[in-house]
C-alpha cells in the first residue's frame, strides 16, 4: 500500500509502498525481487535515513528469541523496540548496555544508527555490545556477522543507515542493575568554559550530559546545567523504594495531539523556557535519587512532542568536533546566537575514543540542536556544516535530512572504504534510501 | 496454569491474542500450517511473559487430522480461538474454482471440522470456551467479496449455532466480528482509519469480553450499527450499491 511516511523531524515526507514480514523466507524473496529497498523501524530517526520508494517495516518482526539472565545477553529480532526490552529486563536486575534519548526505537534502527548514550565516554557506543547478528544481503543471503565473522560486513552495518541489507536477529550484551533508579547530581554552570570544566572534573561519572541555554551572550554564553548519573544502589533507595527496587510505578503519559502553530516557537518563546529551565534549579548543585525513565528518557514523557514544531517539521543538527577543537563548538555558538535561532533542546555530550569504519562517535564534542524548517535555515546550517568542516568534525547520518554530497565525503574518513563494502553486499544496488541518494552512498 | 488454543497462530491478530493470554499466565498452545515458524513467536512469548508456549503442526483443509490433533495436544486447552482464515482474491475465486474452494475451506470447511472435535470434547467435560474470528463481511453479500463473506456467514452461523447447543453443558461460544483490522492480510488494501483497529486493539477486546463471557463482540464499536443500517437495506437498492 502506498503510504505517505516520514520520520520523526517531520521533514521530508515521501510517498512509500510499505511492505511488512513475519517471516524469514518472504523477507528474503521480497528483497531479491524488489529494489529501492530500506528497512524502516518505528521512524525515530529524524532525517530521510530509512525513508524509500519501498519501505520494508520491520515493526512485526518483534520477538525477543532468548534472554540469558545468568550472563546477561539478549537476543532479539530487529523490530523489537527498546521499551519492550526494558519492560523485560529491569525487573530482572538488567539494562540496556547503551540506550539513546528515547526508547521508542527498534534494535535494528539501533545497530544502523549505530546509537549513542550518555555513556559513551565510558561504554562506547551500541556496536561494541553486540555478539552477533543476521543481515539480509542483496542477494538474499542472511549472513550471521560479528567481530569476528564477515568482520567488513560487520562495521559497515553498524551505523551503515541500512545499506549493506536488512538486519533481521541481534544478540547482544546487557549491563546488571541493583535498582530501577539513578542517583542524579545536577551542575550549574555559568557558562561554556565552566561546562566543559565541569565534564572533565566528573568525567568518571557513567553518565553526563550537559543542557545549554544557546541563546545567551557575553559573560552567560553557554550557560548550562550538567547532569551525570550513577545505576543506584539499594542502600541509596529510600524504605518506600527499597521495597521493590527493580519495580516502578506506571506513569500517565502526555501527548502533543496536533501539530502547534509554528508561531508558537520564536525566539521569545525559546528564551523563556530556557530561562526558565535553567532558573528551576535554585541551588549550584543538586542530588536525587530518580527513576530511570526521566533520566534517560525525559522526552518520551510527551508523547508526539516533535508535533511541537508544527507542520513544516524540523531538523535536528547534531555535529561532534575533536576534543582539541573547543574553538569549533564556541564558533558554531556565536553563530546560533547571533542569528537568535535556538532551539529548545540543545545537547551537549563529550565522547569517548572511538575506532569504526561508519559510525558517527568520534572523542571530542558533540551538540545535538532542533531548529524548526523556515525560509534561510538551509543556507544558515551549510555554513554551519563549513565551520564543522573546518574544524575536523561530522554530522550524525541518524539525524541528517539535508547535508550536502561533498560535507559527507569530506567528514567521513572512511567513507570511500564503507561505500566498497556497501557494493559488495548490496548487489544490484536494492538498498537505497533518500538519504543514500542525496549523498550518492550507493554510487 | 489455564490454557489457550490459537489455531492459525501465525497471523498478526493471533500474535497479539497470544501475547494478551500470556500476559495474563495463560499457557499457549499455537497451532498452524507450518509450525516450526511459529519457534520465534514461541520462544517470545515464554521469554517474555515466563509460561510455557507449545508449537503444534495443523492444517486446517486436513480434516481427517482434526481429531488426532486435538487429542494428541499436551493438555487439554480450556479455551481455543479459531483465528485461521483465508482473504483470497474475490475476482481470481469468480473464475477459478481452485481460489473459491481454498477461501470456502480455509474459513469455513475447515473451522466446521475442528470446531466440531473441540465441542465434543468440551460438552463432555461441560466446560471450556470457544472463540470463533469471523468477520463483518459475512452479515450481507457483497459484490467485492462476497465468496469470503459467504463462507464468514457459513462460519458466523455455525457459531451462533454451536452456542445454542452448547449453553445447557456451561460451554461458553464466543463470535468476535473485528471489522477492519491493520494486518498483513490487509496490508495492501487502504482501510479507513477510525473504522480500523490495530490486532492489540483485538486482541484487548477478545480478552476482555472472555472475561465476561460475551456472545457477539464487534471490536470497533461502530461497526454494529454499520452493519445494522447494511442489513436493512432493502434487496432492490441494495443491488444496484456498489459496495
Amino acid at each position: 500500500m502506498q503510504k505517505r511516511l516520514a520520520n520523526w523531524g517531520n521533514y521530508p515526507t515521501i510517498t512509500s509502498e510499505e511492505n511488512a514480514f513475519t517471516q524469514e523466507q518472504q523477507l528474503r524473496e521480497f528483497v531479491v525481487s524488489n529494489r529501492q529497498l530500506i528497512a524502516r523501524g518505528n521512524g525515530r530517526c529524524y532525517g530521510d535515513a530509512s525513508l524509500g520508494k519501498h519501505s520494508i517495516s520491520m515493526l512485526k518482526y518483534d520477538k525477543i528469541l532468548s534472554f540469558d539472565e545468568q550472563n546477561g545477553f539478549l537476543e532479539t529480532q530487529a523490530g523489537v523496540t527498546l521499551d519492550q526490552i526494558l519492560d523485560i529486563i529491569v525487573p530482572k536486575g538488567w539494562f540496556l548496555p547503551v540506550t539513546p534519548g528515547t526508547k521508542f526505537i527498534t534494535v535494528g534502527g539501533a545497530v544502523a544508527s549505530d546509537v549513542h548514550g550518555k555513556n559513551h565516554h565510558v561504554d562506547g557506543a551500541f556496536s561494541g555490545h553486540i555478539t552477533e547478528m543476521d543481515v539480509i544481503t542483496g542477494d538474499g543471503e542472511t549472513v550471521t556477522c560479528s567481530q569476528e565473522r564477515h568482520t567488513d560486513l560487520f562495521w559497515a552495518t553498524c551505523g551503515g543507515m541500512g545499506l549493506t541489507g536488512v538486519i533481521t536477529r541481534v544478540k547482544f550484551d546487557l549491563k546488571k542493575i541493583e535498582t530501577a533508579y539513578i542517583k542524579q547530581k545536577q551542575l550549574k554552570a555559568r557558562n561554556l568554559e565552566e561546562v566543559i570544566r565541569l565534564f572533565d572534573e566528573y568525567k568518571h561519572y557513567t553518565y553526563s550530559m550537559a543542557w545549554i541555554d544557546c541563546l545567551q551572550k557575553g559573560d552567560s554564553f553557554g550557560r548550562s546545567i550538567l547532569i551525570v548519573g550513577e545505576h543506584a544502589t539499594k542502600a541509596d533507595l529510600n524504605p518506600k523504594q527499597q521495597e521493590a527496587p527493580l519495580k516502578l510505578p506506571a506513569k500517565p503519559r502526555l501527548t502533543v495531539p496536533f501539530n502547534l502553530p509554528s508561531f508558537i516557537l520564536n525566539t521569545f518563546t525559546v528564551k523563556a523556557f530556557n530561562w526558565l529551565y535553567y532558573g528551576k534549579n535554585f541551588k549550584k548543585e543538586i542530588n536525587n535519587v530518580v527513576p530511570y525513565e526521566p533520566f534517560f528518557y525525559p522526552l518520551d514523557a510527551i508523547l508526539h512532542w516533535n508535533r511541537g514544531y508544527g507542520k513544516a517539521g524540523f531538523v535536528q543538527y547534531q555535529f561532534v568536533l575533536p576534543l582539541e577543537q573547543k574553538a569549533g563548538l564556541v564558533a558554531i555558538l556565536q553563530r546560533i546566537s547571533e542569528k537568535g535561532w535556538g532551539s529548545f533542546l540543545a545537547v551537549l555530550k563529550v565522547f569517548g575514543h572511538q575506532d569504526s569504519l561508519i559510525s558517527f562517535p568520534m572523542e571530542g564534542y558533540t551538540l545535538a540542536l532542533d531548529f524548526p524548517v523556515r525560509k534561510g535555515l538551509f543556507e544558515f546550517l551549510d555554513e554551519l556544516d563549513e565551520i564543522v568542516l573546518q574544524y575536523g568534525g561530522r554530522l550524525y547520518l541518524s539525524k541528517d535530512a539535508r547535508m550536502k554530497q561533498d560535507v559527507f565525503w569530506k567528514s567521513y574518513p572512511n567513507a570511500n572504504r564503507f561505500a566498497d563494502i556497501v557494493k559488495t553486499y548490496n548487489s544490484g544496488k536494492r538498498f537505497e534510501s533518500l538519504q543514500s541518494e542525496r549523498l550518492l552512498l550507493t554510487k | 496454569m489455564p490454557t489457550v488454543l490459537l489455531l492459525g497462530a501465525g497471523s498478526d491478530m493471533a500474535v497479539a491474542i497470544a501475547r494478551k493470554f500470556a500476559a495474563a499466565h495463560y499457557d499457549i498452545q499455537l497451532a498452524a500450517r507450518k509450525a516450526a515458524a511459529l519457534q520465534p513467536l514461541q520462544q517470545d512469548l515464554q521469554v517474555r511473559y515466563g509460561i510455557t508456549a507449545t508449537i503444534h503442526d495443523f492444517d486446517a483443509t486436513n480434516y481427517s487430522t482434526h481429531a488426532a490433533f486435538f487429542a494428541g495436544l499436551p493438555t487439554q486447552p480450556d479455551i481455543t480461538v479459531c483465528a485461521f482464515g483465508y482473504l483470497g482474491d474475490q475476482e481470481q475465486a469468480q473464475r477459478d474454482w481452485q481460489e473459491a474452494a481454498t477461501i470456502i475451506h480455509s474459513n469455513y470447511t475447515g473451522a466446521v471440522s475442528i470446531l466440531n472435535v473441540v465441542a465434543e470434547s468440551y460438552e463432555a467435560r461441560r466446560k471450556g470456551m470457544i472463540i470463533g474470528i469471523s468477520s463483518v463481511a459475512g452479515e450481507r453479500g457483497r459484490q467485492s467479496n462476497y465468496i469470503y463473506g459467504s463462507a464468514k456467514a457459513g462460519f458466523t452461523a455455525y457459531l451462533s449455532g454451536l452456542r445454542n447447543r452448547l449453553f445447557r453443558s456451561g460451554v461458553h461460544v464466543m463470535s468476535v466480528q473485528p471489522g477492519f483490522v491493520n494486518t498483513r492480510m490487509t496490508q495492501h488494501l487502504t482501510l479507513p482509519p477510525l473504522l480500523t483497529a490495530q490486532p492489540e486493539l483485538v486482541a484487548n477486546a477478545v480478552f476482555k469480553a472472555t472475561q465476561r463471557n460475551k456472545n457477539v463482540l464487534y471490536v470497533k464499536w461502530p461497526w454494529k450499527y454499520i452493519m445494522l443500517i447494511i442489513k436493512m437495506i432493502p434487496e432492490g437498492i441494495f443491488k444496484k450499491l456498489k459496495l
